[in-house]
């Protein structure tokens, strides 16, 4: 029987937990602490479209921003008969209680959380999930990629890092410039971003991976953290590998509570099965077998397909 | 009737045979999500209550993990006054419309029952469900008189069978309380685990609703450990004491090849998307769920029994397979028996070696190696044994039932709360206080996984601790275990006499 090894989770969660004293505020909690005082609902406080299909929304959550840390997850669920879906959070405002989510209507759910509009509520939002992204002041450079909607999940990150001293690259791909997205919001929090398009439209011609070969080649990097679609993740593992470079991916498995009670989102990572929702969803990309993870994300296609149809009904 | 069975001797009550629970038939109930069993009428429990024969010294009380004083509300049964019965039950258990159903009466109350020595033991988790049910359909008030208040606010963790436990007994202590909640609704176990047929959505409801009347807050959506940490509670939002309720929610793996195929998951992920997501709704409510035609499902304990149950009823054919034989099987008995009324296979003596993928990564076959049983060892326990046969069988989707362990997320996110190395929280064994100050645990989070009912009677045992130590009377030189090899708190045993 496998008992799960926290230990590596610990220890990532204690070095973070260090380094990131900047991160806990002064703000005084109120002495008198009343009854329903934790009573949230999460309104939609602004919604924006990013691109086709895909929509910036800032939700008010105060007790979630408050806790929320890069690389962190929520789960919401949207409406009442609503699956649970995992969201990574592009960013939040400890003081006004807000956080900022990218979602891209993809399946049934994610489609229903784009139609919301401003002043309309989200069911349920869970968290903060998971365990924050690993960082810390390296020798060499970092390198943040997104792909697509996965883009805004490598901002907070992003700050952290350059927070700590780092110098922070960041790179957005996209297969053509109308679906770039968050470009200049990343551009606030790294030193440097290189944009690629597979047609080339606009910034580098080719994938995240040419323009991250091109910094690897003119300096030393240390740290790279790959947020995307999972050919993209991939790639950049495979880049990279071999190079001394400490390469993370944050994995977006299928998942049910989010907590570790359902199992939904096993991946395997150096041979051992691990919880996206728990020990994630931050990884080593050298450790994760990626060929497992874009099989399981196949698990319910037909179902997704069934569900979608009959919401159009 | 209560005068008429007066002069009833022991013996003559002894004789009577026990009132059968009647139950729907099999053929109907595997197509719906009805209760399977019916209930007692009113003349059926009062017959059944003329069985029990009073004892002096009843076995029954101490082996009830709440110690309910059943003779006494049995009595109340069978002089006709339910309502009666329904307060006496109340005085020592407030879940007793879910305890009727679901509690293992056959290993605890009714192992004991004299007149089970004799004959059929009396029905006494058929009574209690009764009573619970005449309360409700009667719309009794069951509000108990709250004191005022004493001004200390407890923080209650996990809205599940002990969190639930603790609240009430605190609450009716007078102390403010507040359930904080990760899932959207409160129920735990009782919600995602435990299936509809055989204790439906009312009835907990029922007693959620009884908590929220007495003033109990909840909040949902609240993983704690994550938006506040157990020091949060106590240091910054003012909550004098803290009881940890959270269950044991982090399954158990088989650590075989194929394990992660398509198609395989844990009963908890099974029974949490069909009966806290609704996904047997499936598309109104949109948690999609892969059910194949031909299900296989590996253990033989009460959950497992759930999964098969619930599979058979979602249409395929189920198979059971389990190391050891019908014998040894951890399920109730009446769950098996339920279960195999309703045209479930069960394949004894097959341990899974391996689980074989098509091409697609969905599971299309299982492995098992035949097992035998060895002699009975020192604890008479017989071992399963490999024996090098094996076999194979087409199945298309897998459920694993092995139970659970504690889920990490609290012992992670609090230092100095003492875990052992499977991540069970130590407590002291008879204050249910942890290694850290002002903070209680029960229930399957200090045991690794047992029943409802156990971890309601570890809750309240608990709240009267809680309750002293809120009050400054709480004075015990706690006794922890520093040993990550101690094993949580053991409930077997803790039984009279215990026969399985």
């Amino acid at each position: 029987m496998d008992h799960f090894d926290w230990d590596d989770a610990f220890i990532v969660r204690s070095e973070a937990e260090h380094q990131l004293h900047y991160c806990h505020g002064s703000s005084k909690e109120s002495e008198n602490p009343s009854r329903g005082r934790y009573h949230q609902d999460f309104t939609i406080l602004e919604k924006r479209e990013l691109c086709a299909n895909t929509y910036y929304f800032k939700v008010n959550a105060p007790l979630l921003a408050k806790k929320i840390q890069a690389g962190q997850f929520i789960i919401i669920r949207p409406n009442l008969d609503s699956e649970r879906i995992p969201l990574s959070i592009a960013g939040w405002d400890r003081e006004k209680g807000y956080l900022e989510l990218v979602i891209m209507a993809a399946g049934r759910t994610s489609t229903e959380a784009t139609m919301k509009n401003v002043g309309d509520s989200i069911q349920d939002v869970v968290g903060p999930l998971g365990q924050r992204s690993h960082v810390a002041k390296y020798e060499g450079a970092c390198v943040v990629l997104g792909g697509g909607y996965g883009t805004g999940a490598v901002i907070p990150t992003a700050r952290d890092l350059r927070q700590l001293g780092n110098k922070v690259y960041g790179i957005v791909g996209a297969r053509t410039k109308d679906l770039l997205i968050l470009v200049d919001e990343l551009k606030a929090v790294c030193d440097e971003v290189f944009v690629t398009t597979n047609d080339g439209s606009v910034g580098i011609q080719g994938f995240v991976t040419h323009a991250l070969e091109k910094i690897m080649e003119r300096e030393k990097v240390s740290m790279v953290l790959a947020v995307g679609p999972v050919p993209m993740m991939m790639a950049v593992a495979k880049v990279t590998e071999g190079k001394g470079i400490e390469a993370w991916v944050s994995l977006n498995a299928i998942m049910v509570d989010g907590t570790g009670m359902c199992g939904a989102c096993r991946v395997t990572v150096g041979g051992k099965t691990r919880f996206a929702c728990y020990h994630g969803p931050d990884f080593n990309a050298y450790q994760v077998d990626f060929g497992e993870l874009v099989k399981r994300q196949q698990m319910f296609v037909a179902q997704e397909k069934i569900a979608f149809e009959a919401m159009q009904r | 009737m209560a005068e008429a069975t007066k002069g009833l001797s022991s013996k003559e009550r002894i004789k009577k045979p026990r009132n059968l629970m009647p139950l729907h038939p099999a053929e109907l109930r595997i197509l719906s999500w009805t209760e399977v069993p019916i209930g007692y009428s009113r003349e059926q429990a009062m017959d059944e209550a003329i069985r029990c024969i009073q004892c002096k010294k009843p076995e029954c009380v101490p082996a009830c993990p709440v110690g309910i004083d059943i003779p006494a509300f049995i009595k109340l049964v069978e002089a006709g006054d339910i309502a009666g019965a329904a307060g006496k039950i109340r005085e020592t258990n407030f879940l007793p419309a879910a305890c009727g159903r679901v509690c293992p009466q056959d290993k605890q109350c009714e192992a004991v029952c004299i007149v089970g020595k004799k004959n059929d033991p009396v029905g006494i988790g058929n009574l209690e469900r009764y009573v619970a049910d005449y309360e409700r359909e009667h719309k009794l008030d069951r509000t108990p008189v709250i004191p005022p208040p004493t001004g200390k606010r407890v923080a209650i963790i996990g809205a599940g069978p002990a969190g639930l436990t603790c609240a009430y007994e605190l609450r009716t202590r007078g102390h403010e309380i507040t359930v904080f909640e990760a899932f959207h609704r409160g129920g735990g176990v009782m919600v995602y685990g435990i299936p509809r047929f055989r204790l439906p959505l009312e009835v907990i409801d029922e007693d959620l609703k009884l908590l929220e009347d007495m003033g109990v807050e909840f909040v949902y959506n609240m993983v704690i450990g994550k938006i506040l940490t157990i020091e949060d509670l106590l240091e910054k939002e003012g909550f004098d004491a803290v009881f940890i309720g959270t269950g044991a929610g982090l399954p158990k793996m088989l650590g075989i090849p194929g394990e992660n195929l398509n198609g395989v998951y844990s009963a908890n992920e099974y029974l949490t998307r069909i009966y806290l997501m609704n996904a047997n709704e499936f598309p109104r409510a949109s948690t999609p769920l892969y059910q194949g035609k031909k299900m296989a499902v590996i253990g033989a304990g009460n959950t497992a029994m759930d999964v098969l149950r619930t599979g058979k009823r979602l249409g395929a054919d189920v198979t059971c397979y389990y190391r050891r034989s019908h014998e040894e099987a951890p399920a109730r008995t009446e769950e098996l028996e339920h279960a195999e009324q309703e045209f479930i296979d069960f394949k004894w003596l097959s341990s899974p070696v391996e689980f074989i993928g098509d091409e697609r990564y969905f599971v299309k076959a299982i492995k098992c190696e035949v097992m035998r049983l060895s002699e009975p060892d020192e604890s008479g326990r017989r071992k399963p044994l490999p024996t090098g046969e094996y076999f194979i069988d087409e199945v298309d989707t897998v459920v694993f039932s092995l139970g659970c362990e504690v889920n990490p997320v609290i012992p992670s996110m609090t230092p100095g709360l003492r875990v052992n190395k499977w991540g069970v929280v130590m407590v002291d064994h008879t204050t249910y206080h942890t290694s850290k100050k002002g903070v209680f645990a029960g229930g399957d989070v200090v045991t690794g996984g047992s029943t409802v009912i156990l971890a309601m009677g570890q809750a309240k045992q608990a709240a009267g601790y809680v309750h002293e130590y809120l009050m400054g009377q709480f004075n015990y030189e706690l006794n922890i275990s520093t040993d990550p090899n101690a094993p949580g708190v053991q409930w077997e045993g803790r039984f009279a006499k215990g026969k399985r």
